[in-house]
């Protein structure tokens, strides 16, 4: 259906030219879902990049990112599309006198008292979009099927208007940090993609892209020691996000090469639970 | 191709994958976009069309590798792999001998020694070399593993034969040596840590290599068929605690954490979700500000039902220690779901554990000294329900109140030693509600010295609990 990528690898140099590099899975990923018109459902721990996943295609593709945070007690009126009752309200006052109320009441419902909310304004755009549902797991299960039929259909049903089909297939991507099972309807509308902690290899080249004026052997060191507080059985174990944040200190304190005590003194960027911080110090430290 | 992707579905769904037919429909769209020679993105087209839970990625992976591996030459998908191997595993022989200069030129392929081997495993590890890793792992297997077409022997046998004759455990300890020696000196702990993983991981990725190059044989022996059914394992959740083996007992452990979350968040949920309590006058009144004073908004009171005290009473004698140990973490992951959690282990003595739990934040550990530390033996270490829920009566029994929640954990195995059915009674008339949770099936219940329907009679029910599954149903539901 799109034609945004020529091939996997196609996504991958993309992705790669905005600093956001791919692995295999993701790359196949993203491939088919603009092949075939689907949205992806990007699952994983916290600060593995999900979001940035969205954000990066977005700017490989040149296309606007339409973003919708999910939270308890989203509803329609804040995901789909609202109708701006003072406006209308307005209208009905401005000319009382005037017209019948057939014409009135045929008025108000018109696109010109519609207020668009993100599901609606990705469908109805007329330039590229890329769509962001993020966190999905935190709506409802039953605010879950207000999604359904965008996911599948593209078009949006609005009672009093008819239906809203889109002029062109976004991609979209939902995000889920698996707080709770999503219902099998929105699991088979997707493709699946599991985001998961990087290889040594991979996270060490995200060091490298991402923080300025870091060291090859700093960033090897990082990515071999952050690995191995990873197999620690940890509370929360260290996301990207959180390696990144320490490479930067690192860098900016002008250390060139770790040893255990600066690694102690700067665990704390990168572990929030004191009994974390604990084990990690100790585990670094003994040698066994 | 068609009938291939739907063999392969029919293989996924027989290991307990549940894949539908829409999604087989997707994943017959995937692979046309896919160039199947590309093997990885092959798997991942598969995978992302077909499996929406990241645990059953593993079964997925091998399923995908049983079935796709040997399936006639026109659906092999690494075309040119063995030769290239092969190729270079000669290479890397010759090269060997000009290096010892021993002077066997021309030498066969196995002509090589197993200390020859070991050395050049050795340097494969030192440097990471992948494609010299895998042809290894093939030699090795040929030599090591002494398989027989058309023994019925499972992989495991072969898997630990080759990895026998490897030493990969020295292994480490020499890698470790040869590091130190490069650097020419001591390496400081930290480095020493960051070597050590770095080997452990490399060493890993053999053994994988070994795995999949001995299932890749016995496939061809015996046919992907058969070996799909000899490889299906259960997944993470279905797996029987009693019958847990260690690698099953690492991938419980890794599919609690996720899981506890889960459950916090949905029980969270549930409690704020409750029905709509009385009107909330000063909230009305707020709100009406907005509607010109007109309280067009009505607002309610959110009842909060009064979190449940929870006892834990657990057997952890060896049988059902495993099940013991599962439970407690769960529970105390959980923790804050509920007013109070108190806990107690037994076996024929009875100890109070609530200690441990509180003065740790980290579960596991806490767990481990339940093991260790807890007062659980009175006479002869075998389980004996009756006495222990005797003292406990005697001892705790005053702290049962009518907010509590009594969990009984066992299989109720008492030795042929006097039930004391009556202390569950007493409870029961005491606390809110007591339950039972056996971690046996229920076919064995009231057999031999089981007499879970004698304790059972005098709670609010005896629940089977087998797997993670289960527990979580039984957990869910109590909160």
């Amino acid at each position: 259906m799109g034609d945004r990528f020529e091939s996997v690898q196609q996504v991958r140099e993309g992705l790669k030219a905005v600093n956001y590099l791919a692995d295999e899975g993701i790359a196949g990923v993203a491939f088919l879902a603009d092949r075939l018109g689907k949205p992806v459902l990007v699952e994983g721990p916290a600060g593995t990049g999900k979001t940035q996943l969205a954000k990066s295609i977005a700017e490989a593709t040149g296309s606007r990112l339409i973003r919708l945070q999910c939270y308890e007690g989203l509803d329609e009126s804040k995901a789909l599309y609202e109708w701006n009752y003072k406006k209308q309200l307005l209208r009905i006052q401005a000319d009382k006198n005037s017209d019948s109320w057939t014409e009135v009441h045929d008025d108000i419902f018109s696109d010109e008292f519609l207020l668009t909310r993100p599901l609606l304004e990705a469908i109805s755009a007329d330039d590229p979009v890329v769509l962001l549902i993020d966190e999905v797991d935190r709506v409802e299960v039953e605010t879950e099927a207000l999604l359904l039929e965008i996911l599948s259909e593209y078009q949006v049903s609005i009672p009093e208007l008819g239906t809203i089909t889109a002029k062109q297939i976004p991609m979209v991507f939902l995000t889920s940090n698996n707080t709770r099972e999503l219902s099998e309807a929105l699991k088979r509308r997707c493709l699946f993609l599991h985001v998961d902690y990087p290889s040594m290899e991979r996270e060490k080249e995200i060091v490298l892209t991402k923080v300025p004026g870091v060291t090859d052997n700093l960033a090897d060191q990082i990515a071999r020691i952050v690995r191995s507080i990873r197999q620690l059985d940890l509370k929360k174990a260290p996301s990207v996000s959180e390696t990144l944040d320490w490479a930067r200190t690192l860098v900016l304190l002008g250390i060139e090469s770790i040893d255990a005590q600066q690694a102690k003194e700067t665990l704390h960027i990168l572990l929030k639970y004191q009994t974390d911080i604990a084990k990690a110090a100790k585990e670094l430290s003994v040698d066994k | 191709m068609l009938d291939l992707l739907n063999g392969f579905v029919a293989e996924l769904r027989n290991a307990g994958l549940p894949v539908s037919l829409t999604e087989n429909l997707d994943a017959m769209e995937a692979v046309q976009h896919i160039p199947i020679e590309d093997r990885e993105a092959f798997k991942y087209a598969l995978g992302a069309t077909l499996v929406k839970n990241n645990s059953h990625w593993r079964s997925f992976e091998t399923v995908f590798e049983v079935y796709f591996s040997l399936r006639g030459p026109e659906y092999k998908l690494k075309e040119g792999d063995e030769t290239d191997l092969d190729e270079m595993w000669r290479e890397m022989q010759e090269q060997m001998r000009q290096g010892d200069s021993k002077g066997q030129a021309g030498g066969s392929m196995d002509s090589l020694t197993p200390e020859e081997i070991a050395q050049m495993l050795m340097q494969a590890l030192l440097n990471g070399d992948q494609a010299l890793m895998r042809a290894l792992a093939r030699q090795a297997v040929q030599r090591f593993a002494g398989m027989e077409p058309g023994r019925p022997v499972g992989g495991t046998y072969y898997l630990y034969r080759t990895l026998r004759n490897l030493d990969l455990d020295g292994m480490l300890e020499k890698l470790m040596d040869q590091s130190r020696q490069d650097v020419g000196g001591e390496l400081t702990p930290l480095e020493e840590r960051l070597e050590r993983d770095e080997y452990n991981d490399r060493i890993e990725q053999f053994k994988k290599e070994i795995e999949s190059e001995i299932r890749r044989r016995l496939v061809a022996d015996r046919g992907a068929e058969a070996m799909a059914k000899t490889l299906r394992k259960p997944l993470p959740e279905d797996v029987e605690f009693m019958h847990a083996s260690r690698d099953e007992m690492q991938n419980l452990k890794k599919a609690l954490g996720p899981l506890t979350r889960k459950l916090a968040a949905r029980l969270a949920r549930k409690r704020r979700h409750g029905r709509k309590g009385p009107l909330d006058f000063r909230n009305t009144v707020r709100h009406s500000l907005s509607y010109g004073g007109v309280p067009a908004e009505p607002k309610f009171k959110y009842p909060r039902p009064a979190k449940p005290e929870l006892i834990v009473v657990a057997d952890i004698s060896g049988s059902v220690a495993a099940f013991a140990r599962f439970t407690l973490m769960l529970v105390y992951a959980i923790q804050n779901q509920f007013s109070k959690v108190r806990s107690f282990v037994f076996i024929d003595g009875i100890d109070e554990v609530t200690e441990f739990f509180r003065t740790t934040e980290d579960v596991s550990e806490a767990v481990h000294r339940v093991n260790t530390e807890a007062d659980v033996v009175w006479v002869d270490g075998h389980s004996d329900y009756g006495h222990a829920f005797e003292v406990f009566w005697e001892r705790y029994g005053k702290d049962v109140g009518p907010k509590s929640t009594v969990l009984l954990l066992g299989d109720a195995r008492n030795n042929y030693h006097a039930s004391q059915a009556w202390v569950v009674k007493e409870i029961r008339q005491k606390a809110r509600h007591v339950y039972w949770l056996n971690p046996e099936p229920k076919s064995y219940w009231n057999t031999g010295d089981s007499i879970v329907g004698e304790y059972g009679t005098h709670t609010d029910g005896v629940f089977e609990v087998r797997n993670l599954r289960q527990l979580e149903g039984f957990v869910e539901k109590l909160a």
